[in-house]
């Protein structure tokens, strides 16, 4: 408590301030320039003279980012659910169980998240176009998820790992079946670390990349980060900075809610095992 | 309500230890057996055979007669409270004792009404809508004995219930489980370390040691005729005195007098060898306070009194004890053997609070010798005669 109330003097305000500014500064440059009139785009003024929604409504009204927001939502959506419902129930085995190679599994995991993205595009593109799964929601599902399990698996498999035994063995003395005990007590008690995996898995399927451009080809499967770099605005001698400065208001804004209201449940997430219940 | 039936139960481990070898007991309907040994002796493991939280390496357990070695403990229908209580730290106490019923899939009317009779019982009322991180220590032992008890379990499991608990609330919760327990009538299978525990709460009480029994009986068959040096210096606190001993023509000579022999007993003594006689600390008294007619029967000694500890309600006093080397030596390898603390350089006794005795003074204590149990320093069985009857229970 004292070195709260040391930490919160004017250095620490002044110093808060500063970087909340460098990181937000950015954001609202392009909440600023999606809200002002195509004309005064290069102004350079930072606050436009008037508002206008045009650049939103354009938006909504291009099929290339309305079908590449469809794709996002649930190619990201998809992803997550599969990766929490591996991850939890490989976790459960990892953190529960004793068995040959446990170790190797974990530190594959690991070595696999590690891997950079950029040396598995060129093979995934080859092999996907020859299996039929390029341009389409499972070619990118699949890849998020081999790079989201192993995070969330550690992240899930870390916090079991806090759970204490006997809860599960008071649910089958108590008269559960198996399964019944991991769904009625470890679910539960696991859920902040299942909501901080469900998260991070979101949140790398929604900004990704490099996949989304290069594993589509069309509105089939491309998502919203690689949609922007297709943008042209509604006309071809447009500047399209105000529609994608706009669409990339629209990606933000789940982003920032999500985590807005898991707020909470992250940090319990993150640091499980400091508070045992 | 059920039997318990453990048939040469065997716990071996991968490694090649054996937790618990070969423990036959019998559970009657509706009885109270403890489970009682130092830490390590096997006693939880077997109780998690029973609950089926731990698999059967050999022999057999019956629950009504019937085999449960292969049941799950969903079949086995047995209630457990843990040491931990592990109540579900994420449902309110009324949610924690209901879970049993929940999961058997009772209707919502039933539940509420069992839950809240429970709860009656155990004084639970206003805290039900408490969660468990909001309840204090003995509060969440009531709950977690309310989730046993709610389901009408075949028998209840209780795995050292107490031990997180401090001394006052420990002794007020003794007297509440044996009061349930009879009031319910449920066969219960109790494990504690605490030989307080053991000897307050059982019907019968098995003191286990290394993963065997060594004695069954009634806690007080168990403190006045203990099978063996160890059961011996277990049960009783302060524990029982160990003095080494050799018969010499029909007496038997201690570290300060001499006792006759009683005529059963000599036989069994071979000439000259090294015994070990137990003494508990109330065999002895201030000579000066026994009255007149007691003191012939008992025999009267000298000793230093190295210190004393007043009570109020009891009085201990610590005496300095000269034991040859030889025989010291002798007692030290019995006492490793038999995980007891055989020879300590003192000998305690216990005083009626009047006795003026102090530190640093020699002083005239009696002894009431009739009461002594003799072992087998070899094996430490008890030699005494009343041992016979110790190795079975008149419960």
């Amino acid at each position: 408590m004292s070195t709260r109330a040391r930490g919160r003097g004017p250095g620490w305000v002044a110093g808060a301030a500063a970087i909340v500014l460098w990181a937000l500064l950015p954001v609202a440059w392009i909440v600023s320039l999606s809200l002002r009139p195509g004309p005064e785009l290069r102004s350079g003024r930072f606050l436009p003279s008037t508002f206008t929604l045009e650049h939103y409504r354009t938006v909504f009204a291009t099929p290339l980012f309305t079908h590449a927001l469809r794709n996002s939502v649930g190619i990201a959506l998809v992803a997550t659910a599969l990766s929490v419902t591996l991850a939890t129930l490989a976790a459960y085995a990892i953190a529960r169980l004793e068995f040959r190679g446990k170790r190797l599994v974990l530190a594959t995991a690991l070595a696999i998240a590690m891997f950079p993205v950029v040396s598995l595009v060129g093979p995934l593109f080859d092999l996907w176009r020859k299996v039929g799964l390029y341009d389409t929601w499972p070619g990118l599902i699949l890849p998020d998820l081999s790079f989201t399990l192993p995070l969330s698996l550690w992240v899930l498999a870390s916090f079991l790992h806090e759970i204490p035994w006997e809860l599960e063995q008071a649910a089958l003395m108590d008269g559960a079946t198996p399964w019944q005990a991991f769904r009625k007590v470890i679910v539960p008690l696991a859920a902040p670390g299942v909501f901080t995996a469900a998260i991070l898995t979101f949140f790398f399927a929604w900004n990704d990349f490099v996949f989304g451009i290069s594993l589509t080809s069309t509105d089939r499967a491309r998502t919203v980060p690689a949609a922007l770099a297709f943008f042209t605005g509604a006309s071809q001698f447009e500047q399209p900075a105000g529609p994608i400065s706009a669409a990339a208001v629209v990606v933000t804004v789940p982003v920032v809610v999500l985590v807005l209201l898991f707020q909470r449940r992250i940090v319990a997430g993150l640091t499980a095992g400091a508070v045992k219940g | 309500m059920a039997t318990l039936t453990l048939r040469q139960l065997t716990k071996r481990y991968p490694g090649g230890a054996t937790g618990v070898d070969g423990v036959s007991l019998e559970v009657q309907d509706g009885e109270l057996l403890i489970l009682v040994g130092p830490s390590g002796c096997g006693k939880s493991t077997l109780l998690r055979m029973i609950a089926g939280l731990e698999d059967i390496s050999s022999g057999e357990l019956l629950i009504d007669g019937e085999r449960a070695n292969e049941q799950t403990p969903r079949e086995r229908g047995l209630a457990m409270v843990f040491q931990s209580y592990a109540l579900y730290p994420h449902l309110t106490a009324f949610e924690n004792i209901a879970f049993p019923l929940r999961i058997a899939g009772r209707p919502e009317a039933e539940i509420r009404r069992r839950v809240e009779e429970t709860a009656r019982l155990l004084d639970l009322g206003e805290l039900l809508a408490r969660r468990p991180s909001q309840l204090s220590g003995g509060q969440r032992q009531r709950v977690a004995m309310g989730r046993a008890i709610v389901r009408e379990a075949r028998a209840f499991l209780f795995d050292e219930p107490l031990s997180n608990l401090d001394a006052k609330l420990r002794g007020q919760m003794r007297t509440e489980i044996a009061r349930l327990q009879r009031r319910l009538g449920v066969t219960t299978v109790y494990v504690t370390h605490d030989q307080t525990e053991a000897l307050t709460l059982g019907d019968r009480v098995a003191v286990l040691r290394r993963g065997t029994v060594q004695q069954v009986a009634t806690p007080r068959e168990l403190y006045e005729h203990p099978a063996n040096i160890f059961v011996a210096g277990f049960i009783g606190s302060p524990p029982m005195n160990f003095l080494p001993a050799r018969p010499e023509g029909g007496e038997l000579v201690l570290p300060f007098a001499r006792v006759a022999l009683a005529p059963e007993v000599a036989p069994r003594l071979g000439a000259g060898a090294l015994v070990v006689a137990g003494l508990r600390p109330e065999h002895f008294e201030d000579a000066a306070l026994v009255p007149a007619e007691a003191r012939g029967r008992g025999l009267i000694f000298r000793a230093r009194v190295d210190a004393t500890e007043w009570l109020g309600s009891e009085q201990f006093a610590y005496l300095r004890l000269d034991v040859p080397p030889a025989e010291a030596v002798q007692l030290r390898s019995l006492a490793r053997e038999q995980d007891t603390e055989v020879l300590r350089p003192q000998l305690v006794v216990s005083l009626d609070p009047a006795s003026r005795l102090r530190a640093g003074a020699e002083a005239e204590l009696w002894l009431d010798p009739r009461r002594m149990q003799l072992f087998d320093p070899e094996s430490g069985e008890n030699l005494s005669a009343s041992s016979a009857r110790a190795g079975t229970s008149s419960a």
